[in-house]
């Protein structure tokens, strides 16, 4: 790239940083959520970016890139194209998607149930995903076996979104009462539906022979290291979709905030929203949880800081959260592959070592206008 | 329906997006293939003969076998279960044999991987056999004949069949006379073993049958003393005294104390036992005892000796 443009662009990129510095002293918050909306776009691609070009082994990404494009000599080693393209951008792909999905999920359930706490993986929403999945590994194909010839490599995320799904609904039925829903309900109810749901994910633990335990030992932790091109394809269109959704939802779960009665009296179709909401939650942590097992935290860290950047407004906020909950998790890959490398952690241990202090310290922060 | 969700609604707008989020996917199956590569050609040259000079051994027993082989020369990286010979130790470890990560395998820069059967996840063994990595699954099984066949396998894949053979010979003949002392008992007088992995919380998971525990205290001419069960189980307190083992059998991971004996007997179910009685608990380096490698001989006698009491230096 010609040094003048390169100078062009870094000017740009601080221009836009003072942009939003002095949007954030003037309190223009809306201007100011479009701006980091921007910027978190170039934050994600570099990101991404960087993901691909950082790991364990040494590969050549230009070298890939020639390739790609068709311009290169064919002499691209099978090492480096298997690197960069089967094993580093399959993992960023699927942790933008799987991050993203999570961060977004959290958004819609909290701006749902009004409640700051609402994160799929604090309400029993995964787990019930994680049981969807663990009953099909270990009742396997003696009990699936058509589900298995029906749908192919879908069978996992299907029946962790189904596992979802039931588990939404049922949180959603015990927590709603004449339109309203009780936020110390919804959070008891998701503690015993999250209780229950792991306890039927012990018994089949309890049941599985040593090599199904192998399996499952996965969805505890969650990981990104199984990431491949059948898994991103098939949730891919599921979280793709249900993310697809939520920018519609985005004026109802506004008027949402200010409670169900007047969010119906400003002429939004409550009753639809909810549904929508439900199934694209559901689908979305069900997507996620199957090919990524129970990745912890993204989901409420995410939505509690970009609130407390750019203010409460959805529309900002979801495609915000998206590209920040992407972000972060393609970095929680990056430091678990490698922080102990040529071996890998779980990333659900690095979400968690971020996302546990940072919970509480919201939680400090903010206890007061939270109603805790 | 006043209040709560709608199920009539919910049929009709929450559903369908439910249904379209499904049935989009059923359009993929065809574009997608069964395995993770990305690009699948250039892959010919992969059917000709391995280049076995830089290995990475998964599975302590494999990484025992390939010093034991003399091979440890061509050894580039060894998983984490691989802690003997000591020297194994200064390779670097490429995580734990179950959840190996592709990239940090190809980072060590092998040309081959030799992994015990079991090894995976199965995703990181198909990347890595998309990366032209010559690798082979040694299979695995707890019984006698089992150590040879994984030798001979080890050697078959290094190219080094008669140093395979040679050692596979002398193994065999080793663990036969070894197998023979405990196998000239008679029934009457076997002890009954029960190997307990864990005693987490004060449940204790014991061995049943397929298990490396079972096949060893099997070979020292013992009794599993929880047979019935497949696999690693956790025991019921009544059932461990129904079990009534002589002596109880557990890795030693090192840096224990001496109280530890103490403090499992003086558990309510343990101390019911005969094992209890006479405070039988044999401790013995996990690897070595469950490894069904090189030295499951030395095991065999080691064991032995110390469940029947033969030689003085039976661990307590």
């Amino acid at each position: 790239m010609p040094r003048s443009e390169a100078l062009g662009r870094g000017m740009r990129l601080t221009g836009l940083a003072a942009d939003i510095r002095n949007e954030w002293r003037a309190g223009n918050r809306s201007r100011l959520a479009r701006l980091l909306v921007v910027a978190l776009v170039v934050i994600a691609i570099a990101t991404f970016v960087g993901s691909i070009m950082t790991g364990a082994a040494d590969a050549s990404l230009a070298n890939v890139w020639r390739w790609l494009i068709g311009e290169a000599d064919q002499a691209l080693s099978i090492r480096d194209r298997i690197i960069i393209l089967d094993i580093r951008l399959p993992r960023a792909v699927l942790g933008m998607l799987v991050g993203a999905s999570l961060a977004v999920s959290g958004v819609v359930m909290q701006g749902l149930f009004r409640n700051p706490l609402a994160d799929p993986g604090l309400v029993g929403v995964s787990s019930g995903a994680s049981l969807g999945a663990v009953l099909l590994i270990v009742l396997g194909t003696a009990t699936f076996g058509p589900l298995f010839a029906l749908f192919g490599f879908y069978a996992l995320p299907v029946a962790a979104f189904f596992g979802g799904l039931v588990t939404t609904l049922l949180l959603y039925r015990i927590a709603t009462r004449g339109g309203r829903t009780s936020i110390a309900t919804l959070l008891l109810a998701g503690i015993a539906l999250g209780a229950l749901t792991g306890a039927v994910t012990g018994v089949l633990v309890f049941m599985a022979d040593d090599k199904q335990l192998r399996d499952l030992t996965f969805w505890g932790l969650g990981s990104l290291a199984g990431a491949n091109w059948t898994k991103i394809l098939a949730a891919a269109p599921i979280i793709l979709l249900s993310l697809a959704v939520t920018p519609f939802l985005a004026r109802g779960l506004n008027a949402i905030t200010l409670g169900e009665a007047a969010a119906f009296h400003m002429g939004i179709p409550v009753q639809r929203l909810k549904n929508v909401a439900i199934v694209s939650v559901a689908a979305a942590t069900g997507a996620s949880v199957a090919v990524s097992g129970g990745i912890g935290f993204v989901g409420i860290v995410v939505p509690h800081l970009l609130r407390l950047v750019i203010g409460p407004d959805h529309r900002y906020l979801l495609p915000a959260s998206a590209l920040l909950g992407g972000t972060l998790l393609i970095l929680a890959d990056m430091i678990a592959r490698t922080i102990v490398s040529p071996a890998e952690l779980p990333i659900g241990i690095v979400t968690a070592f971020i996302g546990a202090p940072f919970f509480l310290w919201i939680l400090l922060r903010g206890r007061s206008n939270m109603g805790l | 329906m006043i209040n709560g969700l709608d199920f009539r609604r919910l049929r009709r707008s929450g559903l369908a997006l439910g249904a379209f989020a499904l049935s989009a996917t059923f359009l993929l199956p065809a574009v997608a293939p069964d395995a993770p590569a990305f690009i699948r050609t250039a892959m010919a040259e992969d059917t000709q003969k391995a280049d076995v000079s830089r290995v990475v051994s998964v599975g302590g027993a494999v990484t025992e076998i390939i010093y034991a082989l003399g091979e440890e020369g061509r050894l580039v990286g060894r998983d984490s279960t691989s802690t003997y010979p000591e020297a194994a130790k200064t390779l670097p470890d490429v995580g734990y044999m179950r959840q190996l990560a592709p990239e940090g395998i190809i980072a060590v820069n092998p040309s081959a991987i030799v992994a015990v059967e079991g090894s995976g996840p199965p995703e990181a063994l198909a990347v890595l056999k998309e990366a032209n990595i010559a690798f082979t699954s040694v299979p695995e099984t707890f019984d006698k004949a089992g150590i040879p066949t994984k030798i001979r396998a080890v050697g078959a894949f290094l190219g080094v069949e008669d140093k395979a053979e040679t050692l596979a010979k002398s193994v065999e003949a080793d663990l036969d006379a070894a197998v023979a002392e405990g196998a000239a008992r008679a029934d009457g007088e076997r002890k009954r073993v029960l190997f307990i992995l864990s005693t987490q919380g004060g449940k204790v998971m014991a061995s049943g049958q397929g298990t490396a525990a079972n096949g060893i205290i099997e070979l020292a001419g013992a009794v599993n003393a929880v047979g019935t069960f497949p696999g690693y189980k956790a025991l019921t307190d009544e059932a461990i005294v129904e079990a009534k083992p002589d002596v109880i059998l557990m890795m030693d991971r090192g840096g224990e104390h001496a109280a530890k004996a103490e403090e499992l007997f003086a558990m309510p179910a343990l101390s019911l036992t005969p094992a209890a009685q006479n405070k039988a608990l044999v401790r013995m380096d996990g690897l070595h005892l469950l490894g069904f490698g090189p030295r499951t001989a030395s095991a065999v006698r080691e064991l032995n000796a110390a469940i029947y009491g033969k030689k003085a230096n039976a661990s307590q």
